[in-house]
């Protein structure tokens, strides 16, 4: 739901680095995104490809790498990997306790671009 | 054509809205007010939950009302017209407010006169929730006729919240919502979450909200006096 702020934001911090390397034209650009995000790929590129019209970035590719959502148990520190189908009574696998940190799944990261 | 190089970025997307909020959060801790962020559905009580809020404490706290909309101003008409100062950001079809907005926002309140400021988010779970406003607590509302599964279909929202009020419990005899369930779901993504049930109808639980709020404020009233010293 909120695509366009966010690639807004790509958008800016890409150009920014397009212009500290000379770059004629960008290729591809490689995020990481967490799985609570609730961003939809599909979306995520037309709305970048509707902002970077016009700019070194135009038809860029947006590679999306999913970070799994993945709780760490508060009493032994297992790790589980949650999604929308298992979370509801979930406990641990190791202890059966059900206090857990969220240690990823939030990321908005954007690790490299392929551009030339 | 020229080689293809790969150009390592390594930055966080949302860096600048997280940088703003930090700036936001900082200058409103060194002037001593206390904002707080208010999430919801549409419909689940945000507006109503000021009102009862206001007139909990207004005798103790100097309150201001930061209203987002995305085109009205009905919600701002109800605030003021407790005798609140009200700002209405209309957000421009945007679902969310993040902390640049916020900051238009608060400079249209005269900050001088007050001491707790309260954003009314859009009605939205998912949006909000990935965007720091600058608040010091995230509180948010759940209402009984929701469902007790909203945890499950939103989780970040419940993740990031420092208060859950579960609102309108003067529906559960009408509903099959389980609060048992419902506290089990919040816990698992957040145990240190401090659940609240209200009823913003019949006032039920307002004062265990309005009390947490006070202590929370006086929290960072301390702080800063511990710093002036």
């Amino acid at each position: 739901m909120h695509e366009l702020p966010v690639m807004q934001s790509i958008l800016a911090i890409v150009l920014k680095h397009a212009a500290m390397h000379n770059v004629k034209k960008v290729h591809a650009i490689n995020l990481l995104v967490g799985k609570l995000s609730d961003l939809e790929a599909e979306w995520m590129q037309r709305y970048f490809d509707y902002l970077s019209a016009g700019t070194v970035v135009a038809g860029a590719k947006l590679n999306i790498e999913w970070v799994p959502a993945v709780l760490s148990c508060e009493v032994c520190q297992t790790r589980v990997e949650i999604n929308k189908v298992n979370l509801d009574g979930i406990t641990c696998p190791a202890c059966a306790k059900n206090k857990f940190q969220l240690v990823s799944g939030k990321e908005y990261h954007i690790k490299n671009m392929e551009a030339e | 054509m020229s080689e293809i190089r790969l150009i390592e970025i390594k930055e966080e997307i949302l860096t600048d809205n997280k940088k703003a909020a930090d700036d936001l959060r900082k200058k409103l801790k060194d002037r001593g007010i206390f904002l707080l962020n208010l999430m919801s559905s549409p419909g689940a009580g945000k507006t109503s939950l000021i009102l009862r809020t206001i007139g909990q404490l207004k005798t103790k706290f100097r309150i201001g009302v930061l209203e987002a909309d995305i085109d009205s101003t009905v919600d701002a008409e109800k605030i003021v017209a407790a005798g609140i100062p009200a700002v209405q950001i209309r957000t421009g079809g945007f679902c969310h407010l993040d902390a640049g907005m916020v900051m238009k926002g608060l400079d249209a309140l005269d900050l001088s006169v007050l001491d707790l400021v309260i954003i009314e988010n859009v009605g939205n779970l998912v949006c909000p929730a990935e965007f720091d406003t600058g608040a010091v607590k995230n509180a948010m509302i759940l209402s009984v006729p929701e469902g007790d599964d909203k945890p499950l279909k939103y989780p970040l929202m419940f993740n990031i919240c420092d208060v859950l009020l579960v609102n309108k419990i003067d529906y559960l005899g009408l509903s099959d919502f389980s609060m048992k369930a419902l506290h089990e779901r919040v816990r698992t993504l957040n145990p240190r979450i401090t659940i609240i049930e209200t009823s913003c109808k019949t006032g039920a639980g307002i004062d265990m909200w309005s009390a947490w709020l006070a202590e929370e404020i006086k929290k960072i009233e301390n702080e800063g006096n511990i710093n002036d010293e």
